[in-house]
């Protein structure tokens, strides 16, 4: 019998996909991101939001994965902008490759700001690299402070916390301190922002982040 | 959850892997799991289980080694894992109980090795 060393990634293949659309993503000055939560935390409001808040020369795109429907592209698709669902028949995650195969109707030189609505899932969309400048991940009131704690994986690698639905906090036991020192126990240097898309609380300072990120890319930082 | 999944790329790897080797058949794989790969070690080797099966690589041994979250500490460069006190959460250093640590590793999702039989 005879070891033989290999020392590789096991999502070695989505690596080397990830790094390929991060360098096209470069090249054409696209800021991509990864948004990621549980369930119903409020990823495709968000977007829903967020769209709304821009004029119709904006170069915006969306993609948007689920298991199943293309309810979350229709409801996204409203706002003018180029919208694409990843129906993903039972994964869990999207992968680097069903980036790479919805992008392919899209020049990227037509777009400024990706967003990459990930299947609802705190587990496993955080071991796929998809090509993605950060990831974020959204935690709404309604659900337990500690989920930073029971799920680090995701919290250690996205950039930013986005808490959501503050807008019900005099209605649940929700301790958003406790939530974000939890967070930062995992990981030190993580952003947070409060959000509600009802009152429109914090979205000035979501915009205020994602126009520093467009504004980084295009002085020409570059990870 | 997607532990199928990771299953399926380690076995896939395990015979690019055996490929280079002509004749040679694959007998074991050994990877090494971070706490923070969110990949449970459990669930991954009953799906390793369930996908090699009754199949030609039914004999091959999965060989799982867990790691800790590695923690430096920024003001005496100690490193240390903070998997005692608490598996996932940045514990204090150890020798100078500071808790400016940064994070080194623990999300290690890697094939250390293959085991071959070789004519």
């Amino acid at each position: 019998m005879t070891v033989v060393r290999v020392e590789q990634k096991v999502l070695n293949e989505n690596q080397r996909i990830a790094l390929d659309l991060r360098r096209r993503f470069a090249e054409n000055n696209v800021v991509c991101l990864n948004l990621i939560s549980s369930p119903g935390s409020g990823k495709t409001t968000l977007l829903e939001q967020t769209l709304a808040g821009f004029g119709p020369g904006e170069k915006v795109a969306v993609l948007t994965g689920d298991l199943q429907t293309e309810n979350d592209a229709r409801r996204l698709a409203r706002y003018g902008f180029p919208v694409q669902q990843i129906v993903t028949g039972g994964v869990c995650h999207l992968d680097g490759k069903m980036i790479e195969r919805h992008l392919e109707p899209w020049s990227l030189a037509e777009i400024d700001l990706l967003f990459i609505e990930n299947v609802g899932n705190l587990v496993c969309p955080s071991s796929y690299d998809l090509g993605e400048e950060a990831k974020i991940v959204l935690l709404s009131v309604t659900e337990g402070e500690d989920k930073p704690l029971k799920y680090p994986s995701i919290f250690l690698k996205s950039s930013l916390l986005i808490l959501t639905k503050v807008d019900l906090l005099p209605y649940v036991p929700f301790d958003i301190e406790a939530a974000k020192t939890n967070a930062r126990q995992i990981h030190p240097g993580i952003e947070i922002l409060e959000v509600s898309c009802t009152t429109g609380q914090g979205m000035d300072h979501w915009r205020a982040w994602l126009d520093a990120r467009r504004a980084g890319v295009h002085v020409g930082r570059k990870m | 959850m997607h532990e199928v999944g990771i299953a399926t790329s380690i076995l896939e790897a395990g015979h690019r892997e055996t490929e280079r080797r002509p004749g040679a058949k694959l007998v074991g794989i050994g990877v090494r799991i971070g706490v923070l790969s969110g990949v449970d070690v459990e669930a991954l080797r009953f799906a390793f289980e369930c996908i090699t099966a009754e199949t030609d690589d039914g004999q091959v041994v999965l060989t799982t080694e867990k790691c800790p979250r590695m923690n430096r500490c920024e003001d005496c460069g100690q490193e240390f894992s903070s998997a005692e006190l608490a598996p996932f959460s940045d514990a204090p250093c150890p020798r100078c109980s500071s808790t400016h640590t940064s994070f080194v590793s623990g999300d290690q999702l890697d094939i250390a090795f293959i085991e071959v039989e070789e004519p």
